[in-house]
């Protein structure tokens, strides 16, 4: 607890955000900005974002995990896995984050989810064999995705600001406490279920994180724009907001 | 008796069909074409993998990456060899293109399928080559970038020469890329490195200037102009949010946008707008990024100096602020004049355009074009450049836009036949 708080210090405290200027004056460029905006003028993004000198930091951090950790490990998983073991792990962690997506959709008050949710559950649990194998797609039964920072999001909580967290990503405060609720959730009913050692406890939070990130596309750093930060969390909170809609 | 005319009309339409091949691309709007590409069940069929690998190479070894930039501080290229002797081709990307979007990706599954060895590679107006692969950083001039690709080519193949037998060597790129790749097979006639076989130039601007102007002046079809872009925002988001909250499942998929399109039914102007929006985001990425590897004074004041963590803040809005024409005036052509003070601004703009160099492409029988009537980054009448100049070795399709049927089957088709004659 107590190294975690001195991390956050030291992003804090070394965050200084403004450009540094060489001298007194400011060497006026070709376009100068007080010469092209006009004196008020909206913006596109809306996202609120007073922390933005932690969150580039945690951006910087999330890209070097990435890099040199989280994507090395991806490679060399996808590297030694046969594709349909691979295609199995998949199959069984979808399954499982099901449970919070029934849980959700229950909490949304939403029944056609809930429904849904619960049959692509049983099928792929049963028949599926422990959730390995997903009949429930080809079934045509819909997948839905719901977490609790989408059910905040429905029962009216604002989003809070923008927040960058080691490792997810993009989320914002109220979700970043969401995906808190879901993984305390989903291990309490794991560990409710069946009776894990250590060991086996670990391999399940590993292989789960792998399998995660090895799903999502996502590279930092390669949009090919210098607004990179900027952009991600305009688009990150749009999508949000259209999931909670969903 | 009503089936005797429906026969009759069948029979007729084989008739006329087997005869004559239709080019059946569906799209007649070339905005529409240009925005939403081709329907999935229209496109080539391609395996979904290839050996594909992704390198990063530094190109200047004694180059310092400014702090800001510190994550492109090597080029990123991707490849793709056969285990068997065979032909190689590279690929550039278009304006703003990266080696590893759409249009290059699809590139290089129809040329890995078709038997060549690949290499692909960003656009110089990319991030990530103007940091990394330009040598003055300051992107859009024909013969500079034909040599900063060049020279990139030469050191992506040095890496890879032990490992794969190349019967010949080929070239082709998309737009700014086909542009490129004319300058590029020129200089390799001097340079000999690759004696290219052939060059594909797909959709290609024939006045960069020209073109530039074009799609800088589409974004006038923002309603309210570029302050009002938040609304134009808004809107869109709204037209996506409709399919997506339809939308099955929560991955987007191929059909999204034409989905999208099918829900709005917008207007040319509405298409022109985000075509528009589209390039002036590049011109935005390019601009600034340059400038902070210049230290020009473009956008950002000479003296004032970026940290790996400082927030662009006003310096954003203003970028996007300034279109392509914007950047040639006032930084471009000053820039590339330092050098050679005697050229007048008309100057360059007739040197960087096919036109100048339209001797040599009539006689270099191996540089071929794929491009349709109706692309939208030509002006009226520059379409007949190419026939006039390429004769028989330009395929001109009736429509799809500016680049809106590359991966339609008769497109890729033609695209891996003109590489294997």
């Amino acid at each position: 607890m107590a190294a975690l708080l001195l991390a956050a210090a030291l992003f804090l405290t070394g965050c200084s955000m403004a450009p540094i200027q060489v001298g007194d004056t400011v060497d006026e460029p070709v376009f100068a900005a007080d010469r092209i905006l006009p004196d008020e003028f909206t913006r596109a993004d809306t996202t609120s974002d007073p922390w933005e000198g932690f969150n580039r930091t945690m951006y910087r951090f999330n890209y070097r995990f990435d890099k040199y950790v989280f994507l090395p490990l991806v490679s060399g998983y996808q590297a030694v896995m046969p594709d349909f073991a691979e295609q199995g792990v998949h199959n069984f962690f979808t399954n499982f984050r099901q449970i919070t997506t029934l849980m959700n959709s229950i909490l949304q008050f939403n029944g056609a989810k809930s429904l849904e949710t619960a049959s692509r559950l049983l099928v792929n649990s049963t028949i599926g064999v422990l959730g390995l194998f997903d009949w429930a797609t080809p079934m045509g039964i819909p997948y839905h995705q719901e977490d609790f920072g989408q059910t905040l999001g429905v029962w009216g909580v604002g989003s809070g600001p923008y927040l960058v967290l080691p490792i997810l990503g993009p989320s914002s405060v109220r979700d970043g406490i969401g995906l808190g609720v879901d993984a305390f959730v989903r291990t309490e009913i794991r560990d409710a279920i069946v009776d894990l050692e250590t060991w086996q406890k670990v391999t399940w939070g590993v292989l789960d994180a792998i399998d995660t990130r090895a799903n999502v596309s996502f590279r930092y750093y390669e949009t090919g724009s210098p607004f990179e930060y900027e952009w991600v969390r305009m688009l990150s909170n749009t999508k949000r907001q259209l999931d909670i809609e969903k | 008796m009503k089936s005797y005319p429906r026969l009759l009309f069948w029979l007729f339409g084989v008739l006329i069909f087997t005869n004559a091949p239709a080019y059946d691309y569906p799209i007649e709007d070339p905005f529409v074409a240009t925005v939403v590409g081709t329907p999935k069940d229209l496109r080539a069929e391609l395996p979904e993998e290839i050996p594909l690998r992704k390198r990063s190479i530094k190109i200047f070894k004694d180059r310092v990456t400014p702090d800001f930039l510190f994550y492109d501080d090597k080029l990123r290229y991707s490849y793709a060899l056969q285990k068997v002797p065979a032909p190689l081709v590279f690929l550039i990307a278009g304006t703003g293109g990266s080696y590893d979007g759409e249009k290059n990706t699809m590139m290089g599954r129809a040329f890995y399928q078709a038997g060549f060895h690949v290499i692909s590679l960003s656009s110089p107006t990319h991030m990530n080559f103007v940091i990394a692969g330009s040598s003055t950083s300051v992107p859009g001039h024909a013969y500079r970038d034909a040599e900063d690709l060049y020279r990139v080519m030469e050191r992506i193949w040095g890496t890879l020469e032990g490992r794969a037998e190349v019967t010949d060597f080929y070239v082709t790129g998309y737009s700014l890329g086909g542009f490129n790749t004319a300058f590029v097979t020129r200089l390799d006639e001097e340079r000999q490195v690759f004696n290219f076989r052939k060059a594909l130039l797909i959709n290609p601007p024939v006045s960069l200037y020209n073109s530039i102007s074009l799609l800088d002046r589409m974004l006038e079809n923002i309603p309210g102009g570029v302050d009002n872009f938040y609304l134009f925002y808004n809107r869109l988001v709204k037209a996506f949010s409709e399919v997506y909250k339809r939308e099955d499942t929560v991955k987007l998929s191929e059909d999204f946008l034409y989905k999208v399109y099918d829900a709005l039914q917008p207007k040319e102007e509405e298409l022109a707008a985000l075509i528009g929006t589209s390039f002036r985001i590049t011109s935005a990425n390019m601009s600034f990024t340059s400038d902070v590897m210049t230290d020009y004074g473009y956008i950002k004041p000479k003296n004032v100096q970026f940290t790996k963590n400082t927030s662009p803040g006003v310096f954003n809005a203003v970028a996007h602020r300034l279109g392509f024409t914007d950047y040639f005036h006032a930084y471009f052509f000053p820039y590339y004049r330092a050098e050679d003070p005697s050229m007048s601004r008309d100057d360059m703009v007739a040197r960087m355009s096919l036109t100048g160099i339209q001797d040599y492409l009539r006689s270099a029988g191996k540089i071929e074009v794929m491009h349709n009537q109706d692309d939208l980054i030509l002006e009226p009448g520059e379409i007949d450049f190419f026939p006039r100049v390429f004769g028989d070795r330009a395929k001109i399709y009736p429509r799809g836009g500016h680049c809106g049927n590359m991966e339609f089957r008769d497109n890729v088709a033609h695209m891996i036949s003109v590489f294997q004659e």
